[in-house]
């Protein structure tokens, strides 16, 4: 299959593990630091030679953080719970909304159906600092500044126009005659949605709804001014470890480490569902 | 069942327009029960938007349809009650042949046993029921064809819609079935309307054929007639093969009546046609309805060159001015491999088209008809 010769193989490997050390690196550094103490961290020139500690995980479990300040009590488990909470009932709203949504937008040309689409698309073309300000001052006129419900519902800006535009190009490749075709064999549109169309964008679905989840779970602006700290995510919570008496770096690895975990788990789980959902949008075949 | 409609299918006025494009135009057609009607027409004539706007799939901007005397006009398709198989299959990749070919089945709620039996027994028509546990992706091209065909057969629908099944199959299996087709569908006993591009299946499975161009129907008529009155020069083109020979004539008086001059050699159009004298007109003779003679007031031509077939073989042979014409005869028989030859034509197997329009003369009746009529 490759009939490259040696050397080029050879330099084309050297290339790769190039990159592979200058993306990985830094997640390779978060890991060491995050089992170090402080004071090995801040060693100069750095070492490798270290005793290793859970003491940082410990911290960041039990929630008591120990500086020579004194204690601190810090909430990551819960900043954790709020990620998970946020994240998931986000992307679960946004499929509810969004997957029929985009099937209309898909099948029924409809007047202003392109207009509508767009607009949901161009969500995600404005800084979220510009909505913030407006947003902050009537939520907290109509009670949803500081609750979840409040902060799910201003994610949808995130995850609602992702899954539709990833989830319509998924409907638009479906073959219409094959839905015709359940159809006319008797079935009504609604069956003919859950057992035709559904199950064929699958893999679609899928995608945008991991997409749509890793950039729930990324986003910091939104949470940073509409919650207070016990509805605040990992993404927030970690600027706590930035203290009065100097910066944790020990415990903000750690934090690092426990909050990416999730994400890269299930980008990894589902990494062929991801390449696929995301170059097939660029790439119609 | 217990009391049918004349009427298997009725379509009256369609109209559909897509933007500017009209893809049909007042069409009206009417194919009584248990008939077979061939939808025949080039690419682009309006044949599969027809078919989709009867199935439910396409609303026509006009017109009603009516299955069974019922106006379906406005149902949505799975009301409709009919079966229907595409070009391109549709097959739903997801599931198993036997899963599609039960489609219908499942949605009229029937028991597990009968759907079960219900599939096989029409798998095993079709000779597909070795691979009903099988994916569409894991079929053959014939073997999709047939699953798609099968699920349109499954649920007995009244009406059944196939969409130029044989498209996309190769020629061998398309000969088998066009062989085959026609009892399945006699078997069936329901209304049958055919879409085809091939003249051979049109000829091969209809009791009528609609030829449908730009949207509107240019003829109807059993194959017969189609094949020996087209109504234009098109429709004679496209009917038969090796194609027609049309040569541009003027008929002449000669006697009593219309003749036509090849190679200077007087051609009878028989009685009916004298309002064609002086007319530019074009003369169709079938490849088949012409032969070799060897009698003296044959049509001389020379005779250029000569393609044998299996059944046939086809001369081509040229006029003195240099008009080309085709000449078929079964194998085996004699004739001329070159040089000078004559030719004659079988009486009456002359069409006569104007020119200009390209729509044929019919003879005039004849005084005594004309008298009788009035």
């Amino acid at each position: 299959m490759d009939h490259a010769p040696i050397w080029e193989r050879w330099l084309r490997g050297v290339a790769l593990i190039l990159v592979v050390l200058f993306f990985m690196f830094p997640i390779f550094w978060i890991l060491v630091m995050s089992v170090q103490t402080n004071e090995t961290i801040l060693r100069s020139p750095p070492s490798m030679a270290f005793e290793p500690t859970l003491q940082n995980y410990q911290a960041l479990i039990t929630g008591k953080l120990e500086t020579q300040a004194g204690s601190l009590d810090i909430a990551f488990m819960q900043n954790l719970w709020n990620s998970v909470l946020l994240s998931v009932c986000s992307v679960a709203l946004a499929l509810v909304l969004g997957v029929p949504a985009a099937y209309a937008f898909a099948r029924h040309k409809f007047r202003g159906s392109e207009d509508i689409a767009f607009t949901l698309l161009s969500f995600r073309f404005a800084p979220p600092l510009l909505v913030l300000l407006p947003l902050t001052l009537y939520f907290q006129d109509i009670g949803l500044a500081d609750t979840y419900v409040g902060l799910i519902w201003v994610y949808q800006l995130i995850c609602l126009p992702l899954i539709l535009w990833i989830v319509r190009g998924y409907f638009e490749d479906i073959s219409p005659d094959i839905e015709h075709a359940y159809r006319i064999a008797g079935h009504s549109w609604l069956s003919t949605f859950r057992r035709i169309a559904l199950p064929l964008a699958g893999p679609g679905i899928a995608a945008a709804g991991l997409l749509a989840f890793i950039f729930a779970w990324n986003n910091f602006i939104f949470a940073l001014v509409l919650a207070s700290a016990d509805k605040q995510p990992v993404t927030v919570g970690a600027l706590a470890f930035v203290t009065a008496s100097g910066i944790q770096y020990g415990q903000i690895a750690a934090a690092v480490v426990l909050s990416i975990a999730p994400t890269l788990a299930l980008a990894l789980y589902a990494q062929r569902y991801l390449v696929e959902g995301l170059s097939l949008g660029a790439v119609k075949g | 069942m217990t009391e049918q409609h004349p009427l298997g299918l009725s379509i009256q006025n369609l109209t559909k327009r897509f933007k500017s494009d009209t893809a049909l135009d007042d069409v009206s057609l009417d194919v009584p029960a248990g008939g077979t009607l061939v939808i025949f027409g080039p690419s682009g004539a309006g044949k599969t938007v027809l078919l989709r706007c009867v199935a439910g799939a396409i609303d026509p901007d006009a017109g009603q349809v009516l299955v069974g005397g019922e106006d379906v006009t406005d149902a949505p398709p799975e009301q409709r009650g009919v079966g229907m198989a595409f070009q391109n299959f549709a097959l739903f990749p997801h599931m198993t042949a036997r899963d599609n070919i039960a489609s219908p089945l499942t949605a009229a709620r029937q028991s597990k046993d009968a759907i079960r039996a219900g599939v096989e027994s029409v798998a095993k028509l079709l000779k597909i029921d070795h691979v009903l546990s099988h994916a569409p992706r894991a079929l053959s091209n014939g073997q999709k064809q047939r699953t798609a065909l099968a699920r349109a057969l499954a649920g007995k629908p009244k009406l059944l819609l196939l969409d130029d099944p044989l498209r996309n199959v190769d020629a061998k299996l398309r000969f088998e079935m066009r062989l085959e087709l026609p009892r399945l569908l006699a078997d069936q006993g329901a209304t049958v309307v055919y879409v085809t591009q091939d003249y051979k299946e049109a000829m091969a499975l209809g009791d009528r054929i609609a030829v449908l161009n730009a949207g509107r129907i240019v003829q109807l008529g059993t194959p017969a007639e189609i094949y020996q009155e087209p109504a234009t020069t098109d429709i004679a083109r496209l009917f038969g093969d090796p194609t027609i020979n049309l040569l541009d004539v003027t008929p002449e008086r000669d006697g009593g009546g219309a003749i036509v001059r090849l190679s200077d050699q007087r051609l009878p159009l028989g009685p009916g046609f004298e309002q064609t004298i002086d007319h530019p007109c074009a003369i169709g003779l079938r490849p088949e309805a012409l032969s070799f003679t060897e009698e003296a007031d044959g049509v001389p031509v020379t005779v250029e060159a000569e393609t044998p077939f299996n059944e046939k073989i086809v001369t081509l042979v040229t006029t003195l001015r240099g008009r080309e014409i085709l000449v078929s005869r079964p194998t085996g028989t004699p004739g001329p491999r070159e040089g000078a030859a004559r030719i004659v034509a079988r009486p009456g197997a002359a069409v006569l088209f104007d020119r200009e329009t390209g729509a044929r003369i019919p003879p005039a009746p004849s005084d005594k008809a004309q008298t009788e009529a009035a």
